[in-house]
Protein backbone atom coordinates (compact mmCIF):
# COMPACT_ATOMS: atom_id res chain seq x y z
CA UNK A 1 0.00 0.00 0.00
CA UNK A 2 1.27 3.49 -0.78
CA UNK A 3 2.00 5.66 2.19
CA UNK A 4 2.77 9.17 3.29
CA UNK A 5 5.93 8.88 5.31
CA UNK A 6 8.09 11.50 6.91
CA UNK A 7 9.27 13.56 9.81
CA UNK A 8 8.56 17.28 9.66
CA UNK A 9 9.70 20.27 11.66
CA UNK A 10 8.42 23.80 11.42
CA UNK A 11 8.93 26.81 13.67
CA UNK A 12 6.28 29.53 13.67
CA UNK A 13 6.92 32.24 16.23
CA UNK A 14 6.75 30.59 19.64
CA UNK A 15 5.25 27.41 18.29
CA UNK A 16 7.34 24.51 17.16
CA UNK A 17 6.12 21.52 15.21
CA UNK A 18 8.22 18.44 15.60
CA UNK A 19 6.15 15.62 14.25
CA UNK A 20 8.48 12.69 14.87
CA UNK A 21 8.54 9.82 12.37
CA UNK A 22 5.21 8.92 10.90
CA UNK A 23 3.87 6.69 8.20
CA UNK A 24 0.23 6.95 7.13
CA UNK A 25 -1.47 4.64 4.63
CA UNK A 26 -2.89 6.61 1.71
CA UNK A 27 -6.32 5.15 1.98
CA UNK A 28 -9.60 6.26 3.46
CA UNK A 29 -9.79 8.98 6.04
CA UNK A 30 -6.97 9.90 8.38
CA UNK A 31 -8.05 12.37 11.04
CA UNK A 32 -5.57 14.70 12.74
CA UNK A 33 -7.01 15.10 16.20
CA UNK A 34 -5.95 17.25 19.11
CA UNK A 35 -6.70 20.37 21.09
CA UNK A 36 -6.21 23.76 19.52
CA UNK A 37 -2.53 24.56 19.63
CA UNK A 38 -1.51 20.92 19.37
CA UNK A 39 -0.09 21.45 15.89
CA UNK A 40 -2.72 19.85 13.64
CA UNK A 41 -2.99 22.76 11.24
CA UNK A 42 0.74 23.34 11.22
CA UNK A 43 1.36 19.70 10.37
CA UNK A 44 -1.16 19.84 7.55
CA UNK A 45 0.43 23.02 6.20
CA UNK A 46 3.83 21.37 6.36
CA UNK A 47 2.50 18.29 4.58
CA UNK A 48 0.97 20.36 1.80
CA UNK A 49 4.07 22.53 1.41
CA UNK A 50 2.38 25.80 2.25
CA UNK A 51 5.20 26.91 4.50
CA UNK A 52 8.63 27.35 2.99
CA UNK A 53 10.35 27.10 6.36
CA UNK A 54 9.41 23.45 6.76
CA UNK A 55 12.34 21.13 7.42
CA UNK A 56 12.67 17.38 7.57
CA UNK A 57 11.57 14.70 5.16
CA UNK A 58 8.33 13.74 3.47
CA UNK A 59 7.65 11.03 0.92
CA UNK A 60 4.33 10.70 -0.83
CA UNK A 61 4.05 7.30 -2.50
CA UNK A 62 7.22 7.36 -4.62
CA UNK A 63 7.64 11.15 -4.73
CA UNK A 64 9.92 13.22 -2.52
CA UNK A 65 7.99 16.22 -1.20
CA UNK A 66 10.49 17.39 1.38
CA UNK A 67 14.15 16.64 1.77
CA UNK A 68 15.93 18.74 4.39
CA UNK A 69 15.48 22.34 3.30
CA UNK A 70 14.33 21.37 -0.16
CA UNK A 71 10.57 21.74 -0.47
CA UNK A 72 8.45 20.76 -3.43
CA UNK A 73 6.17 23.73 -4.08
CA UNK A 74 2.51 23.11 -3.17
CA UNK A 75 1.42 23.67 -6.78
CA UNK A 76 3.44 20.58 -7.74
CA UNK A 77 2.10 18.26 -5.07
CA UNK A 78 -1.33 17.59 -6.58
CA UNK A 79 -3.16 18.29 -3.36
CA UNK A 80 -6.74 19.39 -3.00
CA UNK A 81 -7.04 21.64 0.04
CA UNK A 82 -10.25 22.75 1.72
CA UNK A 83 -9.67 25.56 4.18
CA UNK A 84 -11.55 26.29 7.39
CA UNK A 85 -13.53 29.15 5.86
CA UNK A 86 -13.45 28.01 2.24
CA UNK A 87 -10.96 30.63 0.98
CA UNK A 88 -12.93 31.25 -2.20
CA UNK A 89 -11.68 34.06 -4.41
CA UNK A 90 -14.00 36.98 -3.68
CA UNK A 91 -13.53 38.69 -7.05
CA UNK A 92 -14.81 35.68 -8.99
CA UNK A 93 -18.10 33.89 -9.44
CA UNK A 94 -18.56 30.31 -8.34
CA UNK A 95 -17.89 29.12 -11.89
CA UNK A 96 -14.71 31.20 -12.15
CA UNK A 97 -13.51 29.78 -8.86
CA UNK A 98 -14.02 26.28 -10.20
CA UNK A 99 -12.44 27.03 -13.56
CA UNK A 100 -9.41 28.44 -11.76
CA UNK A 101 -8.63 24.88 -10.72
CA UNK A 102 -9.53 23.33 -14.05
CA UNK A 103 -7.43 25.73 -16.15
CA UNK A 104 -4.30 24.92 -14.23
CA UNK A 105 -4.41 21.16 -14.59
CA UNK A 106 -1.12 19.82 -15.91
CA UNK A 107 -1.14 18.92 -19.59
CA UNK A 108 -2.14 15.33 -20.19
CA UNK A 109 -3.70 14.98 -16.74
CA UNK A 110 -7.03 13.19 -16.55
CA UNK A 111 -9.80 15.77 -16.95
CA UNK A 112 -12.14 15.66 -13.99
CA UNK A 113 -15.82 15.51 -14.87
CA UNK A 114 -16.98 19.07 -14.16
CA UNK A 115 -20.71 18.39 -14.44
CA UNK A 116 -20.52 15.27 -12.32
CA UNK A 117 -18.61 16.98 -9.53
CA UNK A 118 -20.77 20.09 -9.55
CA UNK A 119 -23.94 18.04 -9.40
CA UNK A 120 -22.70 15.69 -6.73
CA UNK A 121 -21.58 18.56 -4.54
CA UNK A 122 -24.93 20.27 -5.09
CA UNK A 123 -23.90 23.62 -6.54
CA UNK A 124 -25.03 23.16 -10.15
CA UNK A 125 -27.63 25.91 -9.78
CA UNK A 126 -25.25 28.38 -8.15
CA UNK A 127 -22.47 28.54 -10.72
CA UNK A 128 -23.07 32.13 -11.76
CA UNK A 129 -23.42 33.58 -8.29
CA UNK A 130 -20.81 35.79 -6.73
CA UNK A 131 -19.19 33.95 -3.86
CA UNK A 132 -20.13 36.68 -1.40
CA UNK A 133 -23.77 35.76 -1.89
CA UNK A 134 -23.35 32.16 -0.69
CA UNK A 135 -24.11 30.77 2.75
CA UNK A 136 -21.34 29.18 4.80
CA UNK A 137 -22.38 25.67 3.78
CA UNK A 138 -22.58 26.60 0.11
CA UNK A 139 -19.12 28.15 0.28
CA UNK A 140 -17.68 24.93 1.66
CA UNK A 141 -19.41 22.95 -1.08
CA UNK A 142 -17.77 25.16 -3.69
CA UNK A 143 -14.44 24.78 -1.93
CA UNK A 144 -14.80 20.99 -2.00
CA UNK A 145 -15.75 21.02 -5.68
CA UNK A 146 -12.81 23.30 -6.44
CA UNK A 147 -10.43 20.96 -4.62
CA UNK A 148 -11.83 17.94 -6.47
CA UNK A 149 -11.39 19.67 -9.83
CA UNK A 150 -7.62 19.68 -9.36
CA UNK A 151 -7.66 15.85 -9.74
CA UNK A 152 -5.86 15.58 -6.41
CA UNK A 153 -3.82 12.62 -5.24
CA UNK A 154 -4.58 13.67 -1.70
CA UNK A 155 -7.36 15.75 -0.16
CA UNK A 156 -6.64 17.89 2.89
CA UNK A 157 -9.39 19.50 4.95
CA UNK A 158 -8.65 21.85 7.80
CA UNK A 159 -11.69 21.92 10.11
CA UNK A 160 -14.03 22.42 7.17
CA UNK A 161 -17.15 22.30 9.35
CA UNK A 162 -16.14 24.55 12.19
CA UNK A 163 -17.85 27.64 10.78
CA UNK A 164 -21.14 25.89 10.00
CA UNK A 165 -24.36 25.43 11.97
CA UNK A 166 -25.42 21.92 12.97
CA UNK A 167 -27.70 21.33 10.00
CA UNK A 168 -25.07 22.39 7.48
CA UNK A 169 -22.53 20.28 9.39
CA UNK A 170 -24.64 17.15 9.06
CA UNK A 171 -25.17 17.75 5.34
CA UNK A 172 -21.48 18.38 4.75
CA UNK A 173 -20.46 15.19 6.56
CA UNK A 174 -22.80 13.22 4.32
CA UNK A 175 -21.39 15.03 1.30
CA UNK A 176 -17.80 14.32 2.31
CA UNK A 177 -18.60 10.62 2.70
CA UNK A 178 -20.28 10.51 -0.71
CA UNK A 179 -17.40 12.30 -2.38
CA UNK A 180 -14.87 9.92 -0.87
CA UNK A 181 -16.89 6.94 -1.93
CA UNK A 182 -17.29 8.28 -5.48
CA UNK A 183 -13.75 9.45 -6.17
CA UNK A 184 -11.67 7.25 -3.81
CA UNK A 185 -9.22 9.96 -2.85
CA UNK A 186 -7.34 9.60 0.45
CA UNK A 187 -8.27 12.34 2.92
CA UNK A 188 -6.37 14.06 5.70
CA UNK A 189 -8.96 15.70 7.92
CA UNK A 190 -8.43 18.03 10.85
CA UNK A 191 -10.97 18.30 13.62
CA UNK A 192 -11.25 18.61 17.36
CA UNK A 193 -14.81 17.26 17.42
CA UNK A 194 -14.95 13.60 18.52
CA UNK A 195 -18.30 13.18 16.74
CA UNK A 196 -16.70 13.95 13.38
CA UNK A 197 -13.91 11.50 14.10
CA UNK A 198 -16.36 8.74 14.96
CA UNK A 199 -18.29 9.40 11.79
CA UNK A 200 -15.42 9.65 9.31
CA UNK A 201 -12.16 8.28 10.59
CA UNK A 202 -10.43 5.12 9.52
CA UNK A 203 -7.41 6.05 11.54
CA UNK A 204 -6.51 8.86 13.87
CA UNK A 205 -3.31 10.80 14.36
CA UNK A 206 -3.37 12.11 17.92
CA UNK A 207 -1.43 15.33 18.23
CA UNK A 208 -0.11 16.93 21.38
CA UNK A 209 2.22 19.88 21.96
CA UNK A 210 3.43 20.08 18.40
CA UNK A 211 4.12 16.39 17.96
CA UNK A 212 2.39 13.18 16.95
CA UNK A 213 1.53 11.27 20.09
CA UNK A 214 0.28 8.12 18.38
CA UNK A 215 -1.51 6.81 15.31
CA UNK A 216 -4.37 4.38 15.86
CA UNK A 217 -7.30 2.93 13.99
CA UNK A 218 -10.69 4.19 15.11
CA UNK A 219 -11.37 0.84 16.82
CA UNK A 220 -8.06 0.98 18.69
CA UNK A 221 -8.65 4.55 19.70
CA UNK A 222 -12.12 3.71 20.99
CA UNK A 223 -10.99 0.64 22.87
CA UNK A 224 -8.94 2.40 25.52
CA UNK A 225 -10.93 3.85 28.40
CA UNK A 226 -8.74 6.97 28.52
CA UNK A 227 -9.26 7.75 24.85
CA UNK A 228 -9.02 11.47 24.07
CA UNK A 229 -12.13 10.92 21.95
CA UNK A 230 -14.26 10.55 25.09
CA UNK A 231 -15.61 13.82 26.40
CA UNK A 232 -18.00 14.56 29.24
CA UNK A 233 -20.44 11.90 27.99
CA UNK A 234 -17.95 9.21 28.99
CA UNK A 235 -16.86 6.21 26.96
CA UNK A 236 -18.35 5.77 23.50
CA UNK A 237 -18.48 2.83 21.10
CA UNK A 238 -18.95 3.03 17.39
CA UNK A 239 -20.70 0.12 15.65
CA UNK A 240 -20.87 -0.33 11.93
CA UNK A 241 -23.62 -2.07 10.01
CA UNK A 242 -25.56 -2.34 6.75
CA UNK A 243 -28.73 -0.32 6.79
CA UNK A 244 -31.93 -2.05 5.58
CA UNK A 245 -35.38 -0.93 4.50
CA UNK A 246 -37.47 0.63 7.25
CA UNK A 247 -39.66 -1.86 9.18
CA UNK A 248 -42.20 -1.15 11.97
CA UNK A 249 -41.13 2.47 11.88
CA UNK A 250 -37.57 1.53 12.74
CA UNK A 251 -34.39 1.35 10.74
CA UNK A 252 -32.77 -2.12 10.93
CA UNK A 253 -29.00 -2.22 10.83
CA UNK A 254 -27.44 -5.56 9.97
CA UNK A 255 -24.35 -6.49 11.92
CA UNK A 256 -23.32 -10.03 11.04
CA UNK A 257 -26.31 -12.21 11.93
CA UNK A 258 -27.69 -9.70 14.37
CA UNK A 259 -29.81 -6.64 13.82
CA UNK A 260 -29.68 -3.34 15.60
CA UNK A 261 -32.85 -1.25 15.47
CA UNK A 262 -32.54 2.47 15.05
CA UNK A 263 -35.34 4.89 15.86
CA UNK A 264 -33.75 7.49 13.59
CA UNK A 265 -35.40 6.93 10.22
CA UNK A 266 -34.01 9.97 8.43
CA UNK A 267 -33.00 9.34 4.85
CA UNK A 268 -29.62 7.64 4.39
CA UNK A 269 -27.43 8.10 1.35
CA UNK A 270 -25.35 5.00 1.83
CA UNK A 271 -25.80 1.48 3.07
CA UNK A 272 -22.80 1.17 5.38
CA UNK A 273 -23.40 3.40 8.38
CA UNK A 274 -21.85 3.99 11.76
CA UNK A 275 -23.78 4.36 14.98
CA UNK A 276 -22.60 5.77 18.24
CA UNK A 277 -23.44 4.14 21.55
CA UNK A 278 -22.67 5.70 24.91
CA UNK A 279 -21.33 3.22 27.46
CA UNK A 280 -23.78 4.52 30.03
CA UNK A 281 -26.67 3.60 27.69
CA UNK A 282 -25.65 -0.07 27.71
CA UNK A 283 -26.90 -2.40 30.46
CA UNK A 284 -25.97 -6.03 30.99
CA UNK A 285 -28.14 -9.09 31.59
CA UNK A 286 -27.08 -12.70 32.15
CA UNK A 287 -30.08 -14.06 30.21
CA UNK A 288 -31.99 -12.60 27.30
CA UNK A 289 -34.92 -10.75 28.88
CA UNK A 290 -38.14 -11.12 26.88
CA UNK A 291 -40.50 -8.68 28.56
CA UNK A 292 -38.66 -5.41 28.18
CA UNK A 293 -39.20 -2.18 26.32
CA UNK A 294 -35.58 -2.06 25.21
CA UNK A 295 -35.47 -3.71 21.81
CA UNK A 296 -31.76 -3.98 21.17
CA UNK A 297 -30.40 -7.10 22.87
CA UNK A 298 -27.07 -8.34 21.55
CA UNK A 299 -25.24 -11.36 22.83
CA UNK A 300 -21.69 -10.54 23.81
CA UNK A 301 -18.62 -11.83 25.60
CA UNK A 302 -16.80 -9.91 28.32
CA UNK A 303 -13.23 -8.99 27.35
CA UNK A 304 -12.17 -6.98 30.38
CA UNK A 305 -13.36 -4.96 33.32
CA UNK A 306 -11.89 -1.53 33.86
CA UNK A 307 -12.49 0.27 37.17
CA UNK A 308 -13.41 3.90 36.54
CA UNK A 309 -13.48 5.25 40.07
CA UNK A 310 -16.59 6.40 41.94
CA UNK A 311 -17.65 2.72 42.18
CA UNK A 312 -18.21 2.42 38.48
CA UNK A 313 -16.88 -0.19 36.09
CA UNK A 314 -16.35 -0.03 32.36
CA UNK A 315 -16.95 -3.44 30.76
CA UNK A 316 -15.46 -4.06 27.37
CA UNK A 317 -17.51 -6.51 25.33
CA UNK A 318 -17.07 -8.31 22.06
CA UNK A 319 -20.18 -8.79 19.95
CA UNK A 320 -20.80 -11.86 17.80
CA UNK A 321 -19.47 -10.23 14.67
CA UNK A 322 -16.28 -9.13 16.42
CA UNK A 323 -17.17 -5.47 17.01
CA UNK A 324 -16.39 -4.02 20.43
CA UNK A 325 -18.82 -2.35 22.78
CA UNK A 326 -18.39 -0.57 26.11
CA UNK A 327 -20.94 -0.87 28.91
CA UNK A 328 -20.80 1.19 32.08
CA UNK A 329 -22.18 -0.44 35.25
CA UNK A 330 -21.71 -0.03 38.98
CA UNK A 331 -19.18 -2.09 40.93
CA UNK A 332 -22.08 -3.41 42.94
CA UNK A 333 -23.81 -4.80 39.81
CA UNK A 334 -20.54 -6.28 38.56
CA UNK A 335 -20.14 -8.16 41.82
CA UNK A 336 -23.78 -9.18 42.02
CA UNK A 337 -23.78 -10.63 38.47
CA UNK A 338 -20.27 -12.04 38.95
CA UNK A 339 -19.08 -10.54 35.72
CA UNK A 340 -15.62 -11.76 34.79
CA UNK A 341 -13.69 -11.84 31.52
CA UNK A 342 -14.93 -14.61 29.24
CA UNK A 343 -18.49 -14.52 30.53
CA UNK A 344 -21.22 -14.71 27.87
CA UNK A 345 -24.09 -12.30 28.45
CA UNK A 346 -26.49 -9.87 26.80
CA UNK A 347 -25.92 -6.18 26.16
CA UNK A 348 -29.09 -4.13 26.31
CA UNK A 349 -28.73 -0.89 24.39
CA UNK A 350 -31.10 1.84 25.49
CA UNK A 351 -30.36 4.29 22.76
CA UNK A 352 -28.46 4.32 19.53
CA UNK A 353 -27.66 7.39 17.48
CA UNK A 354 -26.34 7.67 13.99
CA UNK A 355 -22.79 8.96 14.18
CA UNK A 356 -22.56 12.53 12.99
CA UNK B 1 1.10 81.08 -26.95
CA UNK B 2 -2.66 81.22 -26.69
CA UNK B 3 -4.85 84.11 -25.76
CA UNK B 4 -7.25 83.60 -22.85
CA UNK B 5 -9.41 86.53 -21.73
CA UNK B 6 -7.13 88.80 -23.70
CA UNK B 7 -4.02 87.61 -21.90
CA UNK B 8 -1.19 85.86 -23.73
CA UNK B 9 -0.33 82.62 -21.89
CA UNK B 10 2.09 79.86 -22.81
CA UNK B 11 0.56 76.45 -22.21
CA UNK B 12 3.90 74.72 -22.64
CA UNK B 13 4.56 74.39 -18.90
CA UNK B 14 1.21 72.69 -18.48
CA UNK B 15 1.88 70.09 -21.14
CA UNK B 16 5.35 69.52 -19.72
CA UNK B 17 3.94 69.07 -16.24
CA UNK B 18 1.41 66.54 -17.43
CA UNK B 19 4.08 64.68 -19.39
CA UNK B 20 6.47 64.47 -16.46
CA UNK B 21 3.65 63.41 -14.15
CA UNK B 22 2.49 60.73 -16.58
CA UNK B 23 6.00 59.29 -16.94
CA UNK B 24 6.60 59.40 -13.22
CA UNK B 25 3.33 57.62 -12.51
CA UNK B 26 4.04 54.91 -15.07
CA UNK B 27 7.57 54.33 -13.84
CA UNK B 28 6.54 54.32 -10.21
CA UNK B 29 3.76 51.80 -10.79
CA UNK B 30 6.23 49.50 -12.52
CA UNK B 31 8.96 49.87 -9.89
CA UNK B 32 6.66 50.39 -6.95
CA UNK B 33 4.59 47.24 -7.44
CA UNK B 34 7.37 44.69 -6.83
CA UNK B 35 8.88 46.89 -4.11
CA UNK B 36 5.54 47.21 -2.33
CA UNK B 37 4.88 43.48 -2.71
CA UNK B 38 8.26 42.63 -1.29
CA UNK B 39 7.74 44.98 1.62
CA UNK B 40 4.20 43.73 2.27
CA UNK B 41 5.44 40.13 2.59
CA UNK B 42 8.52 41.03 4.60
CA UNK B 43 8.57 39.77 8.16
CA UNK B 44 12.08 40.60 9.34
CA UNK B 45 12.75 43.72 11.37
CA UNK B 46 14.64 45.30 8.46
CA UNK B 47 11.20 46.14 7.10
CA UNK B 48 11.21 49.17 9.43
CA UNK B 49 14.35 50.55 7.78
CA UNK B 50 12.87 50.09 4.34
CA UNK B 51 9.56 51.65 5.31
CA UNK B 52 11.38 54.66 6.77
CA UNK B 53 13.50 55.04 3.63
CA UNK B 54 10.45 54.95 1.39
CA UNK B 55 8.62 57.47 3.57
CA UNK B 56 11.58 59.85 3.72
CA UNK B 57 10.36 62.18 0.91
CA UNK B 58 7.23 62.81 3.00
CA UNK B 59 9.16 64.57 5.75
CA UNK B 60 12.27 65.82 4.00
CA UNK B 61 12.02 69.38 2.65
CA UNK B 62 11.86 68.99 -1.14
CA UNK B 63 14.84 71.32 -1.44
CA UNK B 64 16.95 68.88 0.58
CA UNK B 65 15.93 66.01 -1.68
CA UNK B 66 16.53 68.17 -4.74
CA UNK B 67 19.93 69.24 -3.44
CA UNK B 68 21.13 65.68 -2.89
CA UNK B 69 19.76 64.59 -6.25
CA UNK B 70 21.57 67.52 -7.86
CA UNK B 71 24.83 66.34 -6.29
CA UNK B 72 24.33 62.67 -7.10
CA UNK B 73 23.13 63.20 -10.66
CA UNK B 74 25.67 65.85 -11.62
CA UNK B 75 27.16 65.30 -15.10
CA UNK B 76 30.54 64.24 -13.69
CA UNK B 77 29.10 62.10 -10.90
CA UNK B 78 29.15 58.33 -10.56
CA UNK B 79 25.57 57.86 -11.69
CA UNK B 80 26.01 59.70 -14.96
CA UNK B 81 29.42 58.03 -15.50
CA UNK B 82 27.75 54.69 -14.93
CA UNK B 83 25.05 55.49 -17.49
CA UNK B 84 27.68 56.74 -19.97
CA UNK B 85 29.18 53.27 -19.80
CA UNK B 86 25.95 51.97 -21.33
CA UNK B 87 26.02 54.58 -24.07
CA UNK B 88 23.89 57.23 -22.37
CA UNK B 89 24.79 60.64 -23.78
CA UNK B 90 22.47 63.10 -22.14
CA UNK B 91 22.65 64.52 -18.67
CA UNK B 92 20.34 64.26 -15.71
CA UNK B 93 20.47 67.73 -14.26
CA UNK B 94 18.46 70.55 -15.80
CA UNK B 95 16.76 68.16 -18.24
CA UNK B 96 13.37 66.57 -18.50
CA UNK B 97 14.81 63.11 -17.87
CA UNK B 98 16.42 64.41 -14.71
CA UNK B 99 13.10 65.86 -13.64
CA UNK B 100 11.43 62.51 -14.10
CA UNK B 101 14.14 60.77 -12.07
CA UNK B 102 13.74 63.38 -9.36
CA UNK B 103 9.96 63.06 -9.38
CA UNK B 104 10.22 59.29 -9.05
CA UNK B 105 12.12 59.72 -5.79
CA UNK B 106 9.92 62.57 -4.65
CA UNK B 107 6.64 60.69 -5.22
CA UNK B 108 7.89 57.22 -4.19
CA UNK B 109 5.90 57.01 -0.93
CA UNK B 110 2.72 58.02 -2.71
CA UNK B 111 2.97 54.99 -4.96
CA UNK B 112 4.48 52.45 -2.57
CA UNK B 113 2.42 53.05 0.56
CA UNK B 114 -1.07 52.57 -0.92
CA UNK B 115 0.15 49.56 -2.87
CA UNK B 116 1.76 48.04 0.19
CA UNK B 117 -1.38 48.46 2.25
CA UNK B 118 -3.48 46.99 -0.55
CA UNK B 119 -1.16 43.98 -0.78
CA UNK B 120 -1.13 43.49 2.96
CA UNK B 121 -4.91 43.36 2.90
CA UNK B 122 -4.95 40.34 0.56
CA UNK B 123 -5.46 37.34 2.87
CA UNK B 124 -2.57 34.88 2.85
CA UNK B 125 -5.19 32.12 2.85
CA UNK B 126 -6.29 33.06 -0.67
CA UNK B 127 -2.72 32.78 -1.90
CA UNK B 128 -2.38 29.43 -0.16
CA UNK B 129 -5.57 28.27 -1.83
CA UNK B 130 -4.30 29.43 -5.21
CA UNK B 131 -1.05 27.54 -4.64
CA UNK B 132 -2.92 24.32 -3.94
CA UNK B 133 -4.84 24.95 -7.17
CA UNK B 134 -1.47 24.86 -8.95
CA UNK B 135 -0.93 28.57 -9.45
CA UNK B 136 2.76 29.51 -9.41
CA UNK B 137 4.05 32.67 -7.77
CA UNK B 138 3.54 35.04 -10.74
CA UNK B 139 0.24 33.42 -11.59
CA UNK B 140 -0.95 34.00 -8.03
CA UNK B 141 0.13 37.63 -8.23
CA UNK B 142 -1.67 38.36 -11.47
CA UNK B 143 -4.80 36.31 -10.84
CA UNK B 144 -5.39 37.06 -7.15
CA UNK B 145 -3.33 39.93 -5.83
CA UNK B 146 -3.73 42.39 -8.71
CA UNK B 147 -7.51 42.18 -9.04
CA UNK B 148 -7.95 42.42 -5.27
CA UNK B 149 -5.69 45.48 -5.10
CA UNK B 150 -7.39 47.53 -7.82
CA UNK B 151 -8.27 50.30 -5.43
CA UNK B 152 -4.74 50.43 -4.13
CA UNK B 153 -3.49 50.90 -7.68
CA UNK B 154 -6.05 53.59 -8.37
CA UNK B 155 -5.09 55.48 -5.23
CA UNK B 156 -1.38 55.03 -5.90
CA UNK B 157 -1.65 56.27 -9.49
CA UNK B 158 -3.75 59.30 -8.59
CA UNK B 159 -1.69 60.36 -5.63
CA UNK B 160 1.55 59.93 -7.56
CA UNK B 161 0.25 61.88 -10.51
CA UNK B 162 -1.23 64.67 -8.41
CA UNK B 163 1.78 64.92 -6.16
CA UNK B 164 4.12 65.15 -9.14
CA UNK B 165 1.99 67.86 -10.73
CA UNK B 166 2.30 69.88 -7.57
CA UNK B 167 6.01 69.51 -7.01
CA UNK B 168 8.10 72.63 -6.76
CA UNK B 169 11.20 72.35 -4.61
CA UNK B 170 12.75 69.36 -6.32
CA UNK B 171 12.08 70.84 -9.76
CA UNK B 172 13.64 74.11 -8.79
CA UNK B 173 16.79 72.48 -7.41
CA UNK B 174 17.24 69.79 -10.00
CA UNK B 175 15.61 71.18 -13.10
CA UNK B 176 15.96 74.89 -12.89
CA UNK B 177 13.81 76.84 -15.27
CA UNK B 178 14.58 75.85 -18.86
CA UNK B 179 11.57 76.69 -21.07
CA UNK B 180 10.11 73.59 -22.71
CA UNK B 181 12.52 71.34 -20.85
CA UNK B 182 12.13 71.83 -17.12
CA UNK B 183 9.82 74.79 -16.69
CA UNK B 184 6.87 73.09 -15.04
CA UNK B 185 3.67 74.91 -14.29
CA UNK B 186 4.38 75.52 -10.61
CA UNK B 187 7.68 77.22 -11.53
CA UNK B 188 6.00 79.16 -14.30
CA UNK B 189 3.39 80.55 -11.95
CA UNK B 190 6.11 81.48 -9.48
CA UNK B 191 7.97 83.29 -12.31
CA UNK B 192 4.91 85.22 -13.39
CA UNK B 193 4.26 86.36 -9.85
CA UNK B 194 7.90 87.37 -9.42
CA UNK B 195 7.66 89.54 -12.55
CA UNK B 196 4.31 90.93 -11.37
CA UNK B 197 2.42 89.29 -14.30
CA UNK B 198 -0.59 88.56 -12.12
CA UNK B 199 -2.94 88.00 -15.07
CA UNK B 200 -0.95 85.06 -16.38
CA UNK B 201 -0.52 83.70 -12.87
CA UNK B 202 -4.27 83.93 -12.34
CA UNK B 203 -5.11 82.05 -15.49
CA UNK B 204 -2.58 79.26 -14.94
CA UNK B 205 -3.53 78.91 -11.31
CA UNK B 206 -7.22 78.74 -12.12
CA UNK B 207 -6.57 76.11 -14.77
CA UNK B 208 -4.57 74.02 -12.31
CA UNK B 209 -7.28 74.39 -9.72
CA UNK B 210 -10.00 73.21 -12.08
CA UNK B 211 -7.85 70.42 -13.47
CA UNK B 212 -6.98 69.10 -10.01
CA UNK B 213 -10.57 69.24 -8.91
CA UNK B 214 -11.75 67.36 -11.97
CA UNK B 215 -9.10 64.65 -11.59
CA UNK B 216 -9.95 64.11 -7.96
CA UNK B 217 -13.67 63.99 -8.65
CA UNK B 218 -13.11 61.47 -11.40
CA UNK B 219 -11.04 59.30 -9.09
CA UNK B 220 -13.46 59.43 -6.21
CA UNK B 221 -16.26 58.63 -8.62
CA UNK B 222 -14.46 55.56 -9.91
CA UNK B 223 -13.43 54.60 -6.44
CA UNK B 224 -17.01 54.68 -5.32
CA UNK B 225 -18.13 52.44 -8.16
CA UNK B 226 -15.37 50.00 -7.35
CA UNK B 227 -16.22 50.26 -3.71
CA UNK B 228 -19.69 48.91 -4.29
CA UNK B 229 -18.48 46.20 -6.61
CA UNK B 230 -15.53 44.87 -4.66
CA UNK B 231 -16.37 45.48 -1.01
Amino acid sequence: MTTLRGNLRLKLGNFELNSGDFELPLQGVTVLFGRSGSGKSTLLRAISGLDKNTRGSLHFAGQVWQDGKKTLAPQRRHIGFVFQDAALFPHMTVRQNLLYALKRLPKGAAQPDFDDIVTRVGIADKLDRGVNFLSGGEKQRVAIARALLTSPQLLCMDEPLSALDWRAKAEMLTLIEEVLQAYKIPLLYITHAPAEVERLADRIVFMQQGGIERVETLQQALSRPDSPLFDDEGAVSVLEGESQEIEHGLRPLKMGNRTLWLSDISELHKSRVRVRVLARDVSLALSDPQHLSIINHLSARVLELIPEGQHRMLVRLQLEDGQKLFAEITEHSARRLEITPGLELFALIKSVALAE
Amino acid sequence: MVEIFGVEVSLEPIWLTLEVAAWTTTILLVIGTPLAWWMARMQSSSKIVLEALVALPLVLPPTVLGFYLLIILNPNGYVTEFLRFFGYEGQLTFTKQGLIVGSVFYSLPFAVQPLMHAFEAVPQKLLDAAATLRAGILDRFFSIVLPLSQRGFLVAATLTFAHTVGEFGVVLMLGGNVPGETRMVSIDIFDHVESLEYDQAHILSAMMLIFSLLVLMLVYGINRRFGVKVG
